[in-house]
């Protein structure tokens, strides 16, 4: 076994909840910059359409598919008063669960999640995604870093949810 | 109150004064009884985007779709004929298919287990001699809609058995679709795999006016400017133009209804004018793009299909938007404060997986709900509709941008917009 190999095999479930419940923490306190800090140099960020969850985003048109300088510009447009969807921004309250190590490739740990995110906006209904993350993972520099996020969704179409106008 | 803010309308709701001003009632976006004169009056006599034979590639193939508030199964059936056929058993109602989409070898309701072919004919029922004498399958089979025609693969139904044909209604709206399918070498454009479908909470007619409305671009999408402008692409007007964007577009009059803008582009298009966001490595890919263009089309035409963007209206809730990428939406009333969008990516069919890869990466910086733009124009439509629940106080809403010009309408006036609402004025009002 390589030697990135091993350290990947090395990390356990407890390590990667410990980041997942982090991750949720800083996104509910709207800490983006933080949260693009806990992200690989090269991350990606995907929400696939929900009727096609499984996709590749180069042929298919996903709901978000964020390279990371465009996940950098997101978060840019996030802090700004005139990103409209979001301002005031949404409260939101993420429950992280069923977190398992799926596999490990080289260096890349695979780690899947169940989420439960509550989106709450004045004078409207609560907007409840529901789904699961399927995140690759890397350690670099010691520390585990997120190198891609793939959120998809269990709603047959996003109805009701409208937009995913924040960090899903 | 002055005439300006009652409107002065008589009982009409939208209400014109030459040159002078131009008002719709903001009741058109509050009322019950009038989404139901637009379902009468509209819906069922207009025709109604169904879907793109890109869609339905094999026999058998099949999508279920909203359409005109029916449920209608869009088919190509065994024998390769598309279909257009409604979507509930003719013995009980149940719909037939409850798939999203499929290849299918017939359609079985799950009520009594009725079974229909893919061309909708009535293949079996279930103890078919307790039927009377004069029970006929041949006139059981589902119900095909009363018309469906296409222009350049876009499938378009119509409730009404005694509509002119399609080609008609959509006059010049036909000219702005060859501009789009004339990206493709061959002519055929394709609906790329993956759905955007969600909800927004205001009236139908708001989406109308916000996909062609570009006076909203500088306040509503600031953000997404920044991000250009971060990227390095010009988004400032010329210094002295009066312009509010970068390019000085039109606002246009396509006939029946149907409008469009008209753009210079400034904000880059995968066919075929290249911007920084693509990065360096797309140059040359973009420069061979536009070459095929002026060998196939000539310089004239390959610079109106390359340079120039449009986001059309074919009345009354299809809109092509062909800028950043080409999206196809259709919307449709859930009530009058709710609509359901339904929106695709269409590209040419002879693309590389490198330029498909560009293309949805284009239409993601802007469009859709995920996008850097489609979540802020949602959020001002929902606003909108929230203030409307003053419409007894505050009734009328102005549209009178541009209205004194002589010359042609700006794409930041208001004039195409009027294009719509004496369209929907001549149907609704005159059925009241």
């Amino acid at each position: 076994m390589s030697a990135p190999r091993a350290a990947a095999a090395a990390v356990s479930r407890a390590q990667v909840e410990d980041l997942f419940y982090r991750e949720a923490d800083l996104l509910d306190r709207w800490q983006l910059d933080e949260w693009l800090g806990m992200l690989g140099e090269d991350a990606v960020y995907l929400v696939p359409p929900n009727d096609k969850p499984d996709a590749d985003p180069r042929s298919t048109l996903f709901t978000i598919a964020d390279d990371i300088v465009r996940l950098r510009e997101r978060v840019i447009r996030l802090k700004d008063p005139n990103c409209h969807a979001e301002f005031p921004p949404s409260r939101t309250r993420r429950v992280i669960g069923n977190v398992r190590i799926t596999g490990v490739e080289d260096a890349t740990i695979c780690a899947a999640a169940n989420f439960i995110v509550y989106r709450f906006r004045r004078d409207t209904s609560p907007y409840v995604f529901v789904g699961q993350y399927r995140n690759r993972l890397r350690r670099a520099g010691g520390e585990l870093k997120i190198v891609e996020r793939r959120a998809i969704l269990d709603a047959e179409e996003l109805g009701a949810l409208g937009s995913v106008s924040f960090i899903l | 109150m002055n005439e300006r803010h009652n409107g002065g309308g008589n009982g009409r709701l939208v209400v014109e004064v030459p040159k002078t001003r131009f008002a719709v009632s903001r009741e058109a976006f509050v009322s019950g009884a009038v989404m139901r004169r637009e379902q009468d009056a509209i819906f069922d006599h207009c025709w109604i985007y169904v879907g793109h034979a890109s869609e339905l590639r094999n026999p058998g193939d099949f999508k279920t779709r909203q359409v005109a508030g029916r449920p209608v199964i869009f088919v190509r059936d065994r024998q390769g004929s598309v279909r257009a056929l409604i979507n509930s058993c003719r013995h009980r109602g149940a719909t037939v298919c409850r798939e999203r989409e499929g290849n299918a070898r017939g359609f079985n309701c799950l009520y009594h287990g009725w079974s229909y072919n893919t061309d909708g004919s009535l293949r079996g029922v279930p103890g078919e001699d307790a039927y009377p004498p004069g029970f006929d399958k041949a006139d059981m089979g589902l119900r095909a809609v009363a018309r469906l025609e296409h222009y350049r693969d876009f499938y378009f139904v119509n409730f009404d058995a005694r509509a002119e044909a399609l080609e008609t209604y959509l006059a010049d709206a036909k000219d702005y679709i060859d501009l789009v399918v004339d990206q493709s070498p061959s002519g055929r454009m394709e609906i790329i795999s993956g759905t955007q479908e969600y909800d927004i909470r205001a009236n139908w007619k708001l989406l109308v006016e916000n996909s062609v409305d570009d006076y909203h671009l500088l306040a509503t999408h600031s953000t997404w400017l920044n991000y250009m402008r971060n990227s390095g692409v010009n988004v400032t007007p010329p210094k002295g133009s009066g312009l509010l964007l970068p390019t000085k577009g039109q606002g246009r009059d396509l006939g029946n209804g149907h409008l469009t803008t008209d753009n210079p582009n400034f904000r880059g298009r995968p066919v075929a004018k290249w911007i920084s966001v693509y990065g360096e490595e797309a140059k040359a890919d973009i420069a061979a793009i536009r070459a095929e263009l002026v060998a196939r089309l000539g310089e004239a035409r390959a610079s109106r299909v390359a340079d120039t963007n449009r986001n059309l209206v074919i009345f009354p809730n299809l809109v092509i938007a062909d800028g950043s990428s080409v999206t196809v939406r259709h919307f449709y009333p859930l009530g009058p404060d709710h609509m359901r969008v339904v929106a695709w990516a269409l590209g040419p069919v002879e693309e590389t997986e490198a330029q498909r890869a560009r293309r949805l990466h284009a239409f993601l910086t802007f469009y859709g709900p995920g996008g850097f733009a489609t979540p802020d124009d949602v959020a001002a439509l929902e606003a909108v509709q929230q203030g409307y629940a003053a419409w007894r106080e505050v009734g009328w809403n102005d549209l009178s941008r541009g209205i004194a010009r002589n010359d042609d309408q700006l794409n930041s006036d208001e004039g195409h917009l009027r294009v719509f609402w004496r369209r929907w004025s001549e149907l609704v009002e005159a059925h009241a």
